[in-house]
């Protein structure tokens, strides 16, 4: 087997270290996430599951244990190196899509690429629209993201968490804000390039009926692994 | 356009009203530190071109006379002796001539223009006036006080046997252009007396000044005077105005002569102007503070606004200190435009000034330069407080942990 994407040994994570009210939201996680993997992380509410995915995203550090991205170790980086690997190893879907206001739907996709490469090009303008056709927009490629609805907001979120073809695409509550019918649009898309491109996706949710499309569920409770498994079910309907 | 600039114009674009509010600040700003520097600058101007209308930068004078004791006293005896202070003659210069190629020389100094000058009668029939007899090269002393500007009638030419004088002596006196006017000089007890054909009368601004002023040829003035060949005084310009005095005092300790600057002469004048010039300052200073707090409580409220959105940035791969640049951008930006505006508006004032500000004969009241440097340094001042004011912004927003702008 390959290298894994990320791997986690260990993992710790406490809030108010040195305070008197020092809590300890993740007592020791190994996890280990390969190449094109596609898997839900589950658990109740206060879990650790946001938390573990900003630890994973690189958003803040672990408290103690060690963090493998991408084969490099992440505990002795700087600032502006887990930044850069962050930008270049990790997309991010977050549960209130997150778009730039100000940009359209073309710039939101183009920002990661304008930030790690400077001024665009009209190739690279080209692509990112050829992205936003691919998750439906074609005909929104230029609307701010207060014209476009929820589901379609979230479309430009994927396609932006792919624009710079990174490996690794972290979901937090991808769905979490949609009805029914967008929220299978939008696992679907997920799939898709999960199929297509070979993007690895750890995707955080409540919902027990998209959990169950994905191929492998990872279960969360009070801030330890409960369940680790392959979800058979997903690789027949989905 | 790089990162930076797109995402510092788009905030900005974004926050449409509190930029507007704030590149109006800056205006506003620039604009009054423009205004009233050029309006300070245009009023001190003219202030000092009117008092020196009529006078020498520099004037170099014979050293008074002192009594000295000259008895000795016996040992073991007190004198006190009681020493009354000696009545000053007009003497010349030594070595006039001399000194002048010095002082000509002396680093600093534009022009020398030698006069004779000293007390006399102007008479015409039973009217007589005392006055103030002065003896010049017209040509050099014209390069010290600009005389031919304060022609009012005739020329100013003072050939043997010819006088310019001022405006209120000549109507004192009934007399104009062409007339003759008998000039009466005391010295050394006996008087002289030299009637003189009038081709000029001046306005030298000041009624006291017009009321007793006589100019002659520097000849005609040595010889009323009884000063054969010698000058009373020598007239200097220098070419840095306020650097007169500090040339005056190295020219006193070289020469050993009475030498006076326009500063000394005119102390209440040079006070006035300087308390005037730190008054200017400190608004100066006070707008600049009030544009840079401006400024800063802007972007602060910024950052605060846009957390999510540096959060989403951050995790996007964008560092710490582009985030940084994005905030000091943003204080760029602001005081650019709003520097722009200013200058306009400041333009825009100084104009409207000068077409409403004018004296009753129609002339402006006083110079008012539309001076490019003041706007280019004003334009860069603006620049460098508005990068100033982000430095505290642009740290909170470069701060700011990701994982937690993002959950907000």
């Amino acid at each position: 087997m390959t290298s894994p994407l990320i791997e986690l040994a260990g993992i710790r994570k406490s809030y108010g270290t040195g305070t008197e009210v020092e809590v300890e939201v993740l007592h020791g996680i190994d996890l280990a996430l390969h190449a094109g993997e596609f898997a839900a992380l589950i658990g109740p509410s206060g879990s650790g599951k946001s938390t573990l995915l900003n630890l994973i995203g690189l958003l803040e550090p672990p408290t103690a244990g060690s963090y493998r991205l991408l084969g490099q170790e992440t505990s002795a980086l700087s600032d502006d190196a887990i930044t850069a690997l962050r930008g270049n190893a990790i997309g991010f879907v977050f549960q209130f899509h997150h778009l730039l206001p100000a940009f359209t739907a073309t710039e939101n996709v183009l920002l990661p690429r304008l930030i790690a490469a400077g001024p665009v090009t009209a190739p690279q303008r080209e692509s990112a629209r050829d992205l936003l056709r691919e998750v439906g927009l074609g005909d929104r490629l230029d609307y701010l993201p207060r014209k476009l609805s929820g589901g379609q907001q979230q479309r430009v979120a994927i396609a932006r968490s792919l624009a710079l073809g990174s490996p690794l695409v972290l979901a937090d509550e991808p769905t979490g804000n949609l009805d029914t019918h967008s929220a299978d649009g939008i696992f679907a898309l997920m799939r898709r390039f999960n199929r297509e491109r070979g993007t690895a996706f750890l995707i955080v949710t409540h919902d027990p009926r998209l959990a169950q499309r994905c191929d492998r569920i990872i279960e969360l409770v009070d801030g330890r692994i409960s369940s680790d498994r392959v979800n058979e079910v997903s690789l027949v309907t989905t | 356009m790089p990162f930076e600039w797109v995402v510092a114009l788009r905030f900005l674009r974004e926050g449409r009203f509190q930029t507007a509010l704030i590149v109006s600040g800056v205006a506003a700003g620039v604009a009054v530190f423009i205004f009233i520097t050029a309006l300070v600058n245009g009023l001190q101007a003219n202030t000092i071109r009117r008092t020196l209308g009529t006078q020498a930068h520099i004037v170099v004078r014979p050293i008074e006379e002192i009594a000295q004791v000259q008895r000795s006293v016996p040992p073991g005896t007190a004198s006190i002796p009681k020493i009354e202070a000696r009545a000053q003659r007009l003497r010349s210069i030594d070595q006039w001539q001399l000194l002048e190629q010095d002082l000509a020389r002396t680093p600093g100094v534009v022009d020398v223009s030698p006069m004779a000058t000293g007390p006399g009668f102007a008479v015409r029939g039973d009217a007589s006036k005392a006055v103030a007899i002065i003896g010049v090269d017209p040509v050099r002393y014209n390069r010290i006080v600009a005389i031919g500007d304060k022609l009012v009638g005739g020329e100013f030419r003072v050939q043997p046997g010819e006088a310019v004088l001022g405006r209120e002596l000549a109507a004192d006196l009934g007399i104009g252009v062409g007339d003759r006017v008998r000039l009466i000089t005391t010295e050394n007890e006996a008087v002289t007396g030299d009637t003189l054909t009038v081709t000029g009368i001046v306005d030298l601004g000041v009624r006291d000044l017009n009321r007793r002023t006589v100019y002659v040829g520097l000849r005609t003035a040595q010889s009323l005077l009884s000063l054969p060949g010698g000058v009373s005084q020598l007239d200097l310009t220098v070419t840095d105005l306020f650097d007169a005095e500090r040339i005056a005092a190295a020219l006193a300790a070289t020469t050993g002569l009475t030498v006076d600057s326009w500063m000394k002469t005119n102390a209440q004048l040079l006070a006035a102007i300087n308390a005037q010039t730190i008054t200017t300052r400190m608004i100066r200073l006070f707008v600049v503070v009030i544009v840079v707090l401006g400024i800063a409580s802007v972007l602060v409220v910024s950052v605060v606004q846009k957390r999510r959105e540096i959060g989403i940035l951050r995790a996007m791969g964008a560092p710490r200190a582009r985030i940084r640049r994005v905030f000091l951008l943003q204080g760029a930006m602001v005081a650019l435009s709003g520097s722009i505006i200013g200058c306009a508006l400041a333009a825009t004032m100084i104009v409207v000034f000068l077409k409403l500000a004018r004296n009753a004969d129609g002339t402006p009241l006083f110079e008012l330069a539309i001076s490019p440097e003041l706007f280019v340094i004003a334009t860069v001042g603006a620049i460098v407080c508005g990068v100033l004011a982000a430095v505290a912004p642009a740290q909170r927003a470069a701060a700011l942990d990701p994982a937690q702008a993002i959950r907000m």
